[in-house]
């Protein structure tokens, strides 16, 4: 029973806390992802995404708490983890005075691959690298320099792969490839860990995790996410948004106004009250009202809002 | 588990591999590193062979006659004939020469004391006082050998000498000044060559954790299966070969500048050098896993920099060192591997007779290498 569980379980984690100095980076967390999931990690800047991948890997040691990556004891097994993982950093952190090839041998040969020198010309022609194997990885742009990270981490096949904000400053396009990549490495049964702050990233993910503040706020699907943030959200179009969006946030029961092209996104929590404050602008016809769903974006935010009121408030 | 099979095979050596050839890459890529290594030992052996003048000529002298006599006029034509003396000055008492050798004036002062002649001739052994300034060591060195040759080819001419061919009827008494250690260019050499070897080995070790902490490459390498030792060793290697190069241009423009002889055997010498080229770079590589950024490392290598060249033997003789210099100057591989470097060079020294002095090289090593691999930080905590 305990097997079968750990073989279904990629990461399980409870009550982890790191605090440096002494302000608190992550509070308490718990967390499950099943083996075979593309893992969302969303949170503000400075929620403690980058320091919970890093304790995940044994890169940074928990205060309190403990767990299993890939069965494997966080505290005490980080050398066994780190032969499975593929930790791809926030920050380019690979060697710059390396050529692309020599980056992806150097990898090849840390983690003892047979054939070295095949296994990174494999890589290459995998990444659409071909014929800039040669260039130093100082000189690719950022798109490549993301490119060449994830080759470097699935080079030694990972059973678990954990990305900080892959595609950070990267085109469209280039997002959407290394998406179809990590559904594509995902089917062959990899399990993912991607943090980002891209809603449609989110939405490609098939759980997400939201922290604020160092505290995991919320996690499920994106469905569950949305439907459990208790959200009544109405989209209004009309002439003045910018006054009209100020005019909606001064008014008690609306939770949240969120501009959404040339239209307004307005929440409540509370649904009587959020009737009750709409009830003058309905009226209004220079104004046309309609009821919708939250979007991710929406619950983010209004979680994030609840999170530091509170966390002020926890404040003496 | 679904994933292809993996086509590992893991071991300790791939990872040491691994390490190794990066570094290498990175070090022949870095130009100035590349040029430090070449050019510094280069520069301050050419630094050294003009600054130290191997054929001195025409050194100033003073003459304290105390007596007149052909035994005193004979020894100073004798030292007017060869080129290495010039007479300057003539002292009326030792105060004022031993001014002028303070002041520079004079390099050497030779004192003919009273009564000289006739000691000679009685055969008493008289003594000739001769007062070097050595702080031009060699200067003063190839001089004073020189003395006691020009002085007896000048007695030799003279009647009513004892008759006892071979020895001298007079002791020269030297007086050296300002260096007492007597540094001569044979010794100069083998400690140059661990001085300099000393210095270049920590600077390249001592930045190389550092370097991977601030340019970020640490987070990936840290998240790697890859352990301190295997990090330690792939670091210090391709340097050890850097060491040996070093040590080979020294060595070679010793020979052929300064005539510095190998009596001993090269290969011990080869041997001895790779060693200490170890002990030295992981000094520099435990200063790297103590210092949090390259300028701390550097600073902490000057510090360590400081008592080699003064408590080593290098610049003040070791047995004249007070006994807590001693314990110190023990700690330093530089003291062993000038000794095994002097004695191989200088006396032709075998392995068996510097056994405690390798073995003393050997086991710092491994103590520096044991704190280096605790000391090394598997975290970012
Ligand atoms: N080594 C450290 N020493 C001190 N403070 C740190 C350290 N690492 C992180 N922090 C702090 O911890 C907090 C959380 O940082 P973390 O990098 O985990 O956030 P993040 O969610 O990854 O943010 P971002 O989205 O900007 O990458 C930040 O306030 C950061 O300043
Ligand atoms: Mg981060």
């Amino acid at each position: 029973m305990e097997s079968q569980n750990d073989r279904e379980i990629a990461i399980r984690v409870e009550g982890l806390t790191k605090s440096f100095g002494d302000k608190v980076v992550v509070r308490n967390l718990s967390m499950t992802v099943k083996r075979g999931q593309i893992y969302g990690f969303l949170g503000p800047n400075g929620s403690g995404k980058t320091t919970t991948i890093r304790m995940l890997c044994g890169l940074l040691t928990p205060d309190s708490g403990q767990g299993t990556c890939l069965g494997y004891d966080i505290l005490t097994e980080a050398d066994r983890i780190k032969e499975r993982v593929g930790y791809m950093t926030q920050r380019f952190s690979l060697y710059q005075d390396l050529s692309i090839r020599e980056n992806l041998e150097f990898v090849a040969r840390i983690y003892g691959l047979e054939n070295p020198t095949q296994a990174a010309r494999d890589a290459i022609e995998r990444l659409g690298l071909k014929g800039r194997e040669n260039q130093l990885a100082s000189d690719l742009s950022g798109g490549w320099k993301q490119r060449l990270s994830l080759g470097a981490c699935i080079l030694p096949s990972p059973d678990l792969l954990l990305l900080d904000e892959p595609t950070a400053g990267v085109d469209p396009k280039a997002r959407r490839d290394f998406w179809n990549e990590i559904h594509a490495l995902a089917a062959e049964g990899l399990t993912v860990l991607v943090s980002t702050h891209y809603m449609d990233e989110a939405e490609r993910c098939h759980e997400i995790a939201y922290l604020a503040y160092g505290e995991l706020l919320t996690h499920g699907t994106v469905a569950e996410v949305i439907g459990r943030s208790g959200l009544e959200t109405w989209t209004v179009t009309g002439p003045e948004p910018h006054d009209l969006a100020l005019e909606l946030e001064s008014t008690p029961g609306v939770d949240m106004v969120a501009p959404f092209g040339t239209s307004l996104h307005v929440s409540g929590r509370d649904h009587p009250a959020l009737d009750q404050a709409l009830k003058g602008f309905k009226a209004r016809k220079d104004l046309t009202w309609e009821r919708s769903e939250p979007s991710l974006e929406d619950v983010f935010i209004d979680l994030m809002q609840r999170s530091r009121d509170n966390f002020v408030e926890a404040k003496p | 588990m679904m994933n292809a099979p993996l086509r590992r095979r893991a071991s300790a050596f791939s990872r040491f591999a691994a390490m190794f050839v990066k570094e290498f890459i990175q070090l022949k890529r870095d130009r100035v590193t590349f040029a430090t290594m070449i050019i510094v030992p280069l520069m301050q052996l050419l630094l050294f062979g003009f600054a130290i003048n191997t054929n001195p000529r025409h050194l100033p002298t003073a003459i304290l006659l105390q007596e007149d006599s052909d035994i005193g006029r004979a020894i100073i034509g004798a030292l007017k004939n060869t080129s290495y003396f010039d007479i300057t000055r003539i002292a009326s008492t030792r105060a004022e020469f031993d001014g002028w050798i303070k002041s520079g004036d004079i390099l050497f002062g030779i004192e003919i004391p009273a009564n000289f002649a006739r000691a000679v001739r009685r055969g008493d052994n008289p003594s000739l006082l001769v007062v070097a300034d050595a702080s031009d060591p060699v200067a003063a060195g190839t001089a004073l050998g020189s003395l006691d040759g020009i002085i007896g080819t000048a007695l030799r001419g003279l009647h009513g000498l004892p008759d006892n061919s071979g020895a001298q009827p007079f002791t020269i008494v030297q007086q050296r000044r300002y260096n007492p250690a007597a540094v001569t260019s044979l010794n100069i050499v083998p400690g140059l060559l661990g001085t300099i070897l000393t210095m270049t080995m920590l600077i390249f070790t001592s930045l190389s954790v550092t370097r991977e902490l601030e340019r970020g490459t640490m987070e990936s390498l840290l998240s790697m299966p890859i352990d301190p030792l295997q990090i330690m060793l792939g670091k210090i290697t391709p340097y050890i070969v850097v060491g040996f190069v070093q040590a080979a241009i020294i060595l070679l423009a010793g020979v052929t500048i300064f005539a510095v002889p190998i009596d001993g055997s090269l290969a011990l010498l080869i041997g001895v050098t790779i060693l200490f080229v170890t002990a030295t770079l992981s000094v520099g590589y435990t200063f790297s896993t103590i210092a949090r950024n390259q300028l701390q490392a550097i600073q902490m290598s000057m510090m360590f920099f400081l008592p080699n060249i003064l408590l080593s033997g290098f610049m003040f003789p070791f047995a004249g060192m007070p006994g807590w210099a001693q314990v110190i100057g023990q700690m330093l591989p530089l003291t062993h591997y000038l000794r095994t470097v002097r004695g191989i060079m200088l006396k032709g020294a075998s392995a068996s007779d510097l056994t405690t002095e390798i073995i003393w090289v050997a086991v710092l090593t491994v103590v520096v290498m044991s704190i280096a691999v605790t000391r090394f930080r598997r975290t970012l905590d």
